[in-house]
């Protein structure tokens, strides 16, 4: 009987044990859901190609868990990023603002496409003016003529 | 020839881009920095304002701004992490130095480990404060631990390093700083 009670007793320990720990989700699902949205352009510094949103680590639960706590406190998400900013910098965001640090990353791929375009239309050119043109003589434009004239008559 | 020659230069300039930003990340590795640290935006700016308990005696609180008119470090630690293990030693060397405070902050940690931590291991700190929820770490930035501030006499902050103070960086960056702020 005892040695039942205490199998049964082991079997509840991962629901017990569980019981504890602090939930990782707002109680109110429209918060939880616009605080996951905003979580998804904010980088994790720790795991670096990760949004805050699906990161696992503690770093990011923390953030998630300070973005909640913002939003029932009625922050705007505009002011949540800008918190965020305040502190660990530009880099947090995944869609960085276009300033004087950021511009040439902004425009580099516009750069390069001017260049690599002008690079084509350049060498697209100087292929036309290598094709030489050699003029006809009387024959040959008469023998040009016939051919045309002749697959037209077949059509 | 110029057909040949042309994409062979741009490969030059291409490939040499890569090698001084590869030798850059080694350069930092070997600093004991961290490559992926990002700039803080801090620098320059107040330290924030906080008040919290003692790690010691949590009747007692402490905040920056009764370090107003020094200059001061404040490092960020934890008895969970392994880094502040290795900068330890160093800490205890320049707190027998007596140049400049140091302020600790028990950073997410539970206030039994991080007290016997400091029994065990000796303590560097000038006062140590605990930072149970990590509230007052997030308004400083932080995101990996140890981190370090060098406050200046006006409370704002003039460095960050994140990661461990080595007898490197402390040589090479955060004493002659240091000295400079204190002369100020």
């Amino acid at each position: 009987m005892m040695k039942f009670f205490m199998i049964a007793l082991l079997c509840c320990w991962p629901v017990l044990s569980h019981a504890g720990e602090a939930k990782d989700v707002a109680d109110d699902p429209a918060i939880e859901k616009r605080m996951m949205h905003l979580a998804e352009k904010v980088r994790c510094l720790v795991c670096q190609s990760e949004p805050v949103a699906t990161s696992h680590s503690e770093w990011s639960s923390d953030v998630r868990a300070i973005m909640r706590e913002k939003m029932k406190a009625g922050a705007t998400d505009q002011e949540i990023m800008d918190m965020l900013v305040e502190r660990f910098g530009k880099s947090v965001l995944y869609d960085p603002p276009i300033d004087k640090e950021t511009i040439s990353l902004w425009l580099a791929p516009f750069i390069l496409l001017l260049l690599g375009g002008s690079v084509l239309i350049y060498q697209l050119r100087k292929r036309k003016n290598l094709i030489a043109e050699t003029p006809l003589s009387a024959e040959e434009s008469q023998r040009a003529a016939d051919l045309l004239n002749s697959t037209k008559e077949l059509q | 020839m110029t057909r040949f020659i042309l994409p062979l230069l741009a490969f030059i300039i291409l490939a040499a881009f890569l090698f001084k930003s590869l030798s850059n990340v080694n350069d930092s590795v070997q600093q004991g920095k961290d490559p992926r640290e990002v700039p803080s935006p801090l620098i320059g700016k107040a330290a924030p304002a906080f008040e919290l308990p003692n790690l010691y005696d949590a009747s007692k609180h402490f905040s920056p701004q009764e370090m107003q008119g020094k200059v001061w470090l404040f490092n960020v630690w934890a008895s969970w992490c392994g880094a502040c293990k290795d900068e330890h030693p160093v800490l205890m060397e320049l707190s027998r130095q007596n140049i400049v405070p140091i302020v600790g902050l028990d950073y997410k940690d539970k206030r039994e480990d991080g007290e016997s931590t400091l029994r065990q291991a000796g303590d560097p700190y000038a006062l140590t404060i605990a930072d149970a929820d990590g509230k007052v770490g997030f308004d400083y930035g932080v995101y990996g631990v140890p981190e370090t501030y060098v406050i200046d006499k006006k409370g704002l902050i003039a460095y960050k390093l994140v990661g461990a103070v080595t007898p490197q960086n402390l040589r090479e960056t955060i004493l002659p700083l240091v000295a400079e702020l204190q002369a100020k």
